[in-house]
């Protein structure tokens, strides 16, 4: 007993010096679309400044409901919140980097950017209305593409998510059906399908699973080398998802300081334009002005030195002007 | 209590002391349950308590909330796992106690043990990672080939073999539980007297006859309290299934289909539910759950404790 | 087929059985031990113990900051955890031996040993880290600490009953008040026993999942600064696996293998301890 008291004595002791020389630490939760850029920016920003800025992706829905409990220094969501939202929640909303939500197959033998999908059909198969990859619906748009006849196997979120977000409310946009069975959010009650933890589950889910669709943010279906489709835009073009078809998205985006930048970008009507964009975002509690300094710190420098890394890892880095509007919303707050 | 030590100032302390640490259990019951019941008052107040139970909703976006989809998923995967867990285990009890040779009984015994100090998250992993392709490639297309059109029994089989589904689940569950059921069983099977099974012996009965018409019977209690208490643990078991359950709000009734546990949803679906009711219908779906296998350890508890009273006597 | 055939096929039929369902389970154990082995020491690599996890696509990163949370919150919730449970453990078998009360928060603790350890986790989130306004690693050895406690509680109990009473009375012969018994007696007399106990508590807790996911929650940096977010091996694993990038499956399976294999020494080492001192 009396060797267990030492022990323990000891361990506290070592534990409190630990404790003193603990760096700077900022810890950030929320949407997992973001996860690698930011991850990756925090990892430089680290080397150079020695600040530690945590990042666990656990889904929009969980950024959200952590600054809102102020359990974190930051929270990041896919899906804007409104000023209505933001006002009542004492919390402040700025966009940190854009991209893309892609539909992503495994079907064996066909190879990324081979399927043609239109909206009428990713709303179909979401609502477990059309079944089978030879459906006509399907074979109609891909007359060249050899479907099996196999059933669908639907891949979703399980957790609350902005890329779910952005998805649904590309649905509710284009597929009424959809608006009124199951509606737009951070998580929904799915019609069919399996549940994946984040992007990473979904992305793993739909890799492991054949004759699978699953929706990820297009830098998980890069780096998994998953197959994407083609996707029939507003303008009535089949577009792929790349550089050139976000920026056409976010050519078309006017973001508003006065509302917090809520905005989103789905069924721009850019010629090119990839239907299911987004931005997304950051949000601060506007009282921890201490914290909320350190974290606006970092994506300063990462505004300035991070637009190389976003682009390696595909995603869309905001453009100057709209920098300036984030950094002046920043000193209109007091930070 | 002794009666010859004489009262000490210290030796008071030290009582109360000792009290307060083991009256700690009885706070954390009481305050565990205080704690859930007041966060899901929300929940509580909206739904009610017969409402939330019944309820198949699980529907973030209209905040409409009931904890059927995953008291089934539970229910089901649970129940599954013990079909397939209590045949093995209880056989593994009879090969240690009444066949095997005494150089094995150690080594199986040991390896039964660690099966059991297996974390819970190494399992659900080398289910994603193992027995997940082995289901779907050639367990589930078997099963499905020659249940799948059986009148009845075919409902079980339908839907595309993924392997990330009830069946996979229960499985890797089934395997966790199999060394409470089979040590608790074989605890009790040793217990019974040699002589009763001598004379059934003496009488001509076979190895398999003493067995089914005297081990059994005789440590009945102790058996059924350990497959109640595996299901106490089924129950509870969140890890383990997580990986390969998919979490699917749904009520289905095909092996083949995704569903949700109490655990899982709340493993995937605590830290990130956004709005105030949806949090509190999470710990609401937390308190049913500690309700549910509270009632079932303490089933499980009362007929070991009876078995125990029986055999030492 | 005569009566006496029948029953004899039968008996073969159910022991073959019997056997088979052992080699099952051994099967099992083989298979899940045998697969964690293979991948996990692929992937074992000294960087794993010497880096902290890089970002997704850059090579070479490691968890060191995990392996270190992982200890880190193990030592503190044992911290708690043992000596709450040995004493009321104390209490239960001796001030307390054969009252009710004894008799009901030692089948309370049975229960609690089973009790869902996520329930744990969403109690706690509820006290020690919403109040507190962040996740931190306290919040996690607390929560591993409550798993703790009953299985410590229930194995000194047992202990401390199997010290023959005549020991006790010899030293209350001498004088000696009850505590200076308990403590100098019989704790020394049930020493290996609790020792054993709390091995395998550890071996309970160090593997827990779910009480961490929303308490010490998750670092990608390396601290061990516990009123903040802790890394740990466990959690790292659960979203190491469920991602989608092969090196972090490898380093989940490495992950993996270092954990059973400490997991299952603890066990080995307290069922030898068992098996030397009490048969």
């Amino acid at each position: 007993m009396k060797m267990f008291l030492k022990l323990a004595m000891a361990l506290a002791l070592v534990f409190s010096f630990a404790h003193a020389e603990a760096a700077e630490l900022l810890n950030g939760a929320g949407a997992t679309f973001p996860y690698p850029v930011y991850s990756a920016w925090a990892f430089d920003y680290n080397k150079v400044t020695g600040t530690r800025l945590n990042y666990q992706s656990i889904g929009s829905g969980g950024g959200i409901r952590q600054i809102t409990e102020r359990t974190v220094d930051f929270g990041a969501s896919d899906a804007p919140l409104t000023p209505e939202q933001l006002g009542k929640d004492r919390l402040l909303q700025f966009p940190a980097v854009m991209g893309g939500v892609v539909p992503v197959v495994t079907i064996p033998g066909v190879k990324a950017g081979e399927l043609k999908l239109d909206s009428n059909a990713v709303c179909n198969i979401y609502l477990g209305e059309l079944k089978y990859w030879d459906d006509n619906r399907i074979k109609s748009l891909n007359p060249k593409v050899n479907l099996p006849h196999s059933g669908i196997n639907v891949v979703h979120r399980s957790d609350g998510s902005g890329t779910t977000a952005i998805f649904t409310n590309y649905l509710s946009g284009v597929c009424p059906a959809w608006k009124n069975k199951v509606g737009a959010g951070t998580s929904v009650k799915w019609p069919v399908g399996i549940g994946g933890k984040g992007n990473e589950g979904v992305a793993n889910y739909t890799k492991r699973t054949p004759n699978s669709i699953g929706y990820v943010e297009f830098a998980y279906a890069e780096q998994n080398k998953l197959s994407y489709t083609l996707l029939k835009n507003p303008a009535g073009n089949f577009v792929e998802p790349n550089f050139k078809t976000f920026e056409d998205a976010a050519a078309t985006a006017n973001f508003d300081p006065k509302k917090h930048f809520d905005l989103w970008l789905v069924n721009a009507p850019g010629k090119h334009a990839w239907p299911i964009a987004g931005a997304t975002f950051i949000l601060l509690a506007k009282e921890k002005t201490d914290s909320n300094k350190k974290v606006v710190k970092f994506f300063d420098w990462a505004f300035s030195n991070g637009d190389k890394k976003a682009k390696e890892l595909v995603y869309v880095p905001l453009p100057k002007s709209l920098k300036d509007k984030i950094r002046a919303y920043w000193k209109a707050n007091g930070i | 209590m002794p009666r010859t030590a004489k009262k000490n100032p210290v030796d008071n302390i030290f009582s109360l002391v000792t009290a307060a640490a083991s009256f700690s259990v009885i706070i954390l019951i009481i305050g565990i349950l205080y704690v859930l019941v007041s966060e899901s008052s929300l929940a509580i107040g909206r739904f009610g308590i017969w409402k939330f139970l019944s309820s198949t909703d699980w529907d973030p976006v209209k905040e409409s909330f009931g904890a059927l989809t995953n008291v089934y998923g539970t229910a089901f995967t649970t129940l599954l796992s013990l079909v397939i867990a209590i045949p093995v285990a209880i056989g593994i009890a009879i090969f240690v106690t009444e066949i095997s040779p005494n150089f094995l009984k150690g080594p199986i015994g040991a390896a039964i043990e660690l099966l059991a100090a297996i974390p819970s998250i190494i399992y659900g992993m080398w289910g994603l990672f193992t027995l997940s392709p082995i289901m779907s490639n050639h367990i589930e297309p078997f099963l499905k080939k020659i249940f799948g059109s059986v009148p009845l029994v075919g409902i079980l089989f339908q839907g595309t073999p993924m392997g990330i589904d009830i069946l996979t689940a229960s499985v890797i569950l089934s395997i966790m539980i199999i060394p409470f059921t089979a040590s608790i069983s074989r605890d009790s099977f040793n217990l019974t007297p040699s002589v009763v099974k001598e004379s059934a012996y003496a009488i001509g009965a076979t190895k398999w006859e003493v067995v089914k018409n005297v081990v059994i019977p005789y440590s009945k209690l102790g058996v059924f309290g350990g497959i109640v208490l595996s299901l106490g643990r089924a129950l509870g078991e969140t890890m383990a299934v997580a990986f390969v359950l998919g979490n699917n709000h749904r009520i289905t009734t095909s092996l083949f289909d995704a569903a949700a546990t109490i655990t899982v949803t709340l493993a995937n679906e605590f830290a990130e539910a956004d709005t105030d009711i949806y949090l509190s219908s999470l710990f609401y779906l937390a308190l049913v759950l500690f309700v549910m296998s509270f009632i079932t350890l303490a089933i499980a508890k009362f007929f070991l404790l009876r078995a125990e009273k029986k055999y030492s006597r | 087929m005569t009566r006496e055939q029948i029953r004899k096929t039968e008996g073969i039929i159910a022991l073959t059985l019997s056997t088979l369902a052992a080699f099952l389970g051994l099967f099992w154990l083989v298979f899940i031990l045998g697969d964690v082995l293979v991948h996990g020491i692929k992937a074992l690599k000294l960087s794993l113990f010497l880096n902290d996890p890089a970002p997704p696509g850059v090579e070479g990163g490691g968890l060191r900051n995990a392996f270190v949370g992982q200890l880190l919150i193990t030592v503190c919730a044992t911290l708690i955890g043992v000596p709450v449970g040995v004493l009321g453990g104390t209490f239960l078998a001796e001030y307390a031996r054969g009252r009710r009360i004894a008799r009901l928060i030692s089948v309370l603790s049975d229960i609690m040993v089973s009790v869902p350890s996520i329930v744990i986790g969403t109690f706690i989130y509820a006290v020690l880290v919403r109040p507190i306004g962040h996740f931190n690693g306290w919040a996690g050895a607390v929560a591993l600490s409550i798993i703790m406690i009953p299985v410590v509680l229930r194995t000194t109990e047992d202990m401390l009953s199997l010290v023959p009473w005549t020991l006790r009375e010899a030293a209350f012969a001498l004088g000696a008040p009850y505590y200076k018994v308990i403590t100098q007696v019989v704790y020394r007399g049930a020493a290996t026993g609790i020792l054993t106990g709390i091995l395998l508590s550890i071996a309970r807790v160090a593997g827990e999942t779910a009480p961490l996911l929303f308490t010490s929650f998750n670092n990608s940096f390396f601290s061990v600064d516990m009123k903040q977010p802790v890394a740990s091996l466990t959690v790292t694993i659960f979203q190491y696996a469920m991602g989608p990038y092969d090196n972090w499956h490898a380093q989940a399976w490495a992950a993996a293998f270092v954990i059973t294999v400490f997991i299952l020494l603890l066990t080995i080492t307290g069922r030898l301890i068992i098996k030397w001192r009490y048969k």
